[in-house]
């Protein structure tokens, strides 16, 4: 296991990893970036890149896992067929509050990920290239991108220009059509399906959302070919992803683990004290599920055993509390900012989340009446599959397994006791929601 | 060629008039918005579909294929 946290300049020769984020912890510069990976290999044409990223079985990092192979083929067809030049976008708005991956990438390794908007950029044709992040809570991300560009420019190794865009510092801001709509000029809120963004994306043109993630493991591909890439993680999810695990601390750290890697030595930590304490382990963030301590302690980081448990691999968040807080006590938190972040398009959503929120607020502080419990497992069911976006789904999701992982606090919730003993917010939550359409610009 | 109903829940300002017109596939939630039977549209509901679709006061509501 690698951990990109300041002073540990470790490497692991078994797995080649990390293969993304640079030994020792120090952001990387043009110079040093190529002394480690050689010169972008361009290929000359449009799609020849393609086929040799569906042999490596890559899929996006960004949480959805969807085969990048495809999606860039989607995208080169309808920008052939409707003879419209296609646009690239490298998705770093990192919404999940939990999350800190796509952050530190940059911040560490912003030419892989460059390299990889130009590749892609090639793949599918595309004349326009726009990287869209967040204003980061504690680095500067956009001076390092402005920085790396210019040395990129220096040294004459882009195509085609990239433009940097900010996201709005909204939980769906990093959700495919609702980055569309932002970058066309109006708010960050998603939009109806269909058209995909792959056949009518920015503009009206043909346009390829990677995550940035996604898009340096494609600069690998590119340079190392499939073999290599499948040299880690399971035959059917190959490679390798970062991971944002967080134990009782809270300190988010960032580690390139394969696909596959038992979940025990990623919760344990190199001490060993996460293995003793944790009651549930969140997989996936805020959209994703609890699961009791012990059966994930079982299971491996893919969503071929994650499936056991009704869980998903996501962006690769996993967050261990401290024993001495409350799982629903922290859930009902969470909910309350994910019903504050809807978009409030949708009726189900609109309606929905915030009874939620609230219902499991009740159950949390122990005010719940008779009927609580089962208005939430209905309003659970109503509001799943009936947004233009997931993030109904994904809330259901979530609350549905702190009720299943936290049956037993409930119980005790009913009794009007609790076993977390201190009130301390453990899990991260945005102060700011939103209150104005403003604040989705 | 068969069809099936699909709602944009974003227009949908759940007026409930489909649910009026086609109850056996469209009914309605406890905050008013349809919940809508994705699969095929038997061809004795046909014209009931096409009417509800017609209904729609904010075009929410659309046939497609199947």
């Amino acid at each position: 296991m690698i951990t990109a946290t300041a002073g540990m300049p470790v490497g692991d020769t078994a797995t080649g990893l990390p293969r993304l984020l640079p030994r020792g912890g120090q952001p990387e510069g043009w110079h040093a970036h190529t002394a480690r990976h050689g010169r972008l290999p361009y290929r000359g044409h449009a799609g020849d890149l393609i086929p040799e990223l569906s042999a490596a079985g890559l899929t996006g990092r960004g949480g959805a896992a969807f085969p990048v192979g495809r999606k860039l083929s989607a995208v080169l067809d309808a920008a052939r067929s409707r003879r419209r030049a296609a646009v690239v976008i490298a998705n770093g708005a990192e919404s999940e509050p939990a999350s800190d991956k796509d952050a530190t990438l940059l911040w560490l390794a912003p030419h892989l990920v460059l390299d990889g908007l130009q590749l892609a950029a090639e793949a599918v044709g595309a004349e326009a290239a726009i990287l869209y992040t967040h204003a980061n809570r504690r680095r500067d991300v956009g001076q390092r991108l402005r920085q790396a560009i210019a040395e990129r420019a220096a040294a004459g190794a882009d195509r085609i220009a990239v433009e940097l865009a900010e996201a709005p510092p909204r939980f769906l801001s990093g959700q495919e059509t609702a980055l569309v709509s932002h970058l066309s000029g109006g708010p960050a809120i998603p939009t109806f399906i269909p058209p995909r963004v792959t056949e009518r994306g920015l503009g009206g043109d043909p346009t390829l959302v990677q995550n940035v993630e996604t898009l340096a493991h494609l600069a690998l591909i590119a340079r190392h070919g499939p073999g290599w890439f499948r040299q880690v993680g399971t035959e059917a999810e190959p490679g390798s992803m970062l991971c944002t695990i967080r134990r009782a601390d809270g300190t988010p750290r960032i580690t390139e683990v394969p696909l596959g890697m038992p979940l025990r030595g990623l919760i344990a930590g190199p001490d060993g004290q996460g293995l003793l304490s944790a009651r549930a382990v969140l997989i996936g963030g805020y959209h994703g599920s609890w699961v009791p301590a012990a059966e994930a302690m079982g299971l491996t980081l893919d969503n071929h055993s994650l499936a056991a448990v009704g869980a998903r691999v996501g962006a690769g968040i996993l967050i261990t509390p401290p024993p001495d807080r409350c799982g629903l006590i922290e859930t009902a938190a969470a909910v309350r900012y994910l019903a504050l972040e809807s978009a409030g398009q949708c009726g189900p959503c609109l309606n929905g989340l915030p009874r939620i929120a609230a219902a499991l607020t009740e159950i949390a502080v122990g005010r719940q009446r008779r009927q609580t419990q089962g208005d939430v497992e209905r309003w659970a069911g109503l509001v799943t599959g009936r947004g233009a976006c997931h993030h109904p789904d994904g809330t259901a999701r979530f609350v549905r397994s702190a009720l299943l992982t936290f049956a037993d606090e409930v119980e005790l919730h009913k009794q009007g006791r609790c076993s977390g003993t201190s009130k301390k917010p453990y899990l991260p939550i945005p102060r700011d929601s939103a209150r104005t359409e403003e604040d989705w610009i | 060629m068969s069809e099936k109903l699909l709602v944009n829940p974003i227009e949908c300002a759940g007026h409930g008039a489909c649910a009026e017109l086609l109850p056996e596939m469209i009914t309605l939630d406890e905050w008013g918005f349809p919940i809508v039977d994705g699969r095929p549209i038997p061809s004795a509901l046909e014209r009931d579909a096409r009417a509800a679709v017609s209904a729609c006061p904010t075009l929410a509501l659309r046939l497609v294929r199947a």
